[in-house]
């Protein structure tokens, strides 16, 4: 078994979506995250609030520095996550697909690191 | 007295045997490189042990025993490390047979691999070259004529993917096997096409990648007889390799297919390709690279030009379109529609036609315009060609024909 990371992107501040349309993909996500977790499947999940709440702070000098905003300013932000367990890349990949059908939004797969032995050192 | 074989046997072999070893490897090892350095040693030594002890009964069987126990050994020597000492007892456990017979499915197993989605075009090219059948990074980077470090960066990043992502080796289910597969036989394709338009370069070692396009595929079909796609992406492409002789004159300049000489096709290739094509029509699963293949047979059973019979390549067009409703094969439907039903109609075709940056469109148009006397128009079409194009016998030929509008 290997855990991913589903992470949903969206394009900032483009055309927002109809009131009616938005609740349609909040259930069918609610429906998504209830069968993840029946499947087994689930390990965590969560959205989150728009980039413009994010604060980034940055201790790796000698005085730790506090800044407002996203760390990215790229227009492309994450708007939510799931990680979730799959015995391997295509079923991670069809869970993948099925989140974004039910939140309507593009969603990105990333493997995590299975413990000490792959750290990811070797990069 | 066994014969000894010479470095060229051996050579030889590799190339027959490695890409097999490797995948047979890849499932007893699970790891691609583990397989890829053990097949890599075991020729080492068989470069080593064959001149002196002559070439093993099997080969293959040779080289992957030989593998199998040289990645063991990596194992013990690196034990140090706890969970490795662990790894290679699991694979010398008793009850797992030592004999390590390749299955039919391993090589299948690692081209879905190898041409997952997950991975990118240019990955799958390389990797397929390199495991399955069974080219050297130097050499491949030589054929796509990118420097050997990109190429090696490329496969690198590849199996890194495979690696963290736990990408799986298996056949994909009957549900995405379609789309999967299309996905194989565009590789395998593409391998082709980037060999063959090379043959009219003066880069001449990328023929090479015609020759392997053509074992890969046969590979494919032989892994997969009941897939008549892979049937007709093999009888595609000996049919138009059968040709491939007499693509370009000895003065360098492209000769095209009406003006080659037939008697210089390769008979065997187009034997072999008309059998496949009839194979695909008995079977009547038609499919986009069956009907091209159809197409090319039609063009290859006319013994001259003027014999072909366009009516049937053109209803194989129109049969074509809804496989492949692109405007490259709009531009080859309208050659045949010019014979058909004459260049004024084929022209109107082509003028609806958005493939500004295409060699063979603007070649094509000015062919038209030159049949129904728009000679000045034809002319500006040839500049547009020639400016266009890049490789030389191809730029030659473009400029002769521009020159014969007098």
């Amino acid at each position: 078994m290997s855990q991913y990371l589903l992470s949903v992107h969206y394009v900032d501040g483009v055309g927002a979506t109809p009131e009616a349309e938005m609740q349609e993909a909040y259930e069918a996500t609610g429906r998504f995250n209830d069968e993840l977790q029946a499947e087994g499947a689930w390990v965590f999940a969560g959205g989150l609030h728009t980039p413009d709440t994010a604060t980034v702070v940055d201790a790796t000098g000698a005085e730790t520095i506090t800044t407002d905003g996203p760390f990215s300013e790229a227009k492309e932000q994450i708007g939510g996550f799931w990680v979730v367990e799959a015995p391997d890349l295509d079923a991670a990949l069809a869970l993948a697909a099925r989140g974004s059908a039910a939140c309507r939004a593009k969603v990105e797969v990333r493997p995590f690191h299975d413990g000490p032995e792959d750290a990811g050192l070797d990069a | 007295m066994p014969v000894s074989p010479t470095a060229d046997d051996i050579a030889r072999v590799f190339r027959d045997e490695s890409g097999r070893c490797i995948a047979t490897l890849v499932r007893v090892l699970g790891d691609i490189d583990l397989a890829e350095d053990a097949v890599q040693e075991a020729f080492v030594v068989a470069a080593r042990t064959w001149p002196v002890a002559g070439l093993p009964p099997n080969p293959g069987a040779w080289i992957t025993t030989t593998a199998r126990n040289r990645a063991i050994d990596r194992f013990r020597r690196e034990s140090s490390r706890e969970r490795r000492e662990t790894e290679a007892t699991a694979m010398t456990a008793p009850d797992e047979p030592l004999d390590v017979g390749p299955l039919p499915d391993d090589q299948l197993r690692l081209i879905f691999t190898c041409c997952h989605p997950a991975l990118s075009s240019e990955a799958h090219i390389a990797l397929t070259l390199r495991l399955i059948a069974g080219l050297q990074t130097p050499e491949i980077a030589a054929a796509f004529l990118v420097p050997e470090a990109t190429m090696a960066q490329r496969i690198v990043r590849a199996k890194k993917k495979i690696k963290a992502t736990n990408l799986p080796y298996r056949v994909p289910d009957a549900a995405e096997l379609p789309a999967r597969l299309r996905s194989v036989l565009a590789v395998l394709y593409l391998i082709f096409t980037e060999g063959h338009r090379a043959s009219t370069s003066d880069v001449l070692v990328r023929e090479d990648l015609c020759t392997e396009a053509i074992r890969l595929s046969r590979l494919l079909c032989d892994l997969m007889p009941e897939e008549p796609e892979a049937v007709g992406l093999l009888a595609l492409m000996l049919l138009t390799d059968a040709r491939r002789a007499t693509r370009v004159g000895d003065d360098g300049v492209l000769i095209p297919l009406p003006d080659q000489d037939r008697a210089r096709w390769d008979r065997d290739e187009i034997a072999e390709g008309h059998d496949l094509v009839r194979r695909c029509l008995r079977r009547n699963q038609p499919g986009a690279y069956q009907v091209q293949a159809a197409i090319a047979a039609v063009h290859t059973d006319a013994p001259t030009a003027d014999r072909t019979d366009w009516v049937q390549v053109l209803a194989l067009y129109d049969q074509l379109v809804p496989f492949a409703p692109t405007p490259v094969v709009q531009l080859n439907r309208a050659v045949a529609v010019a014979e058909v039903r004459g260049p004024e109609e084929a022209l109107q075709e082509v003028e609806l036609l958005d493939l500004d940056g295409y060699v063979p469109y603007h070649a094509t148009r000015a062919d038209l315009l030159r049949r129904v006397g728009r000679t000045a128009e034809a002319a500006d079409a040839y500049d547009r060609a020639i400016s266009l194009a890049t490789a030389d016998p191809e730029r030659r030929y473009l400029a002769g024909r521009r020159a014969a509008l007098g």
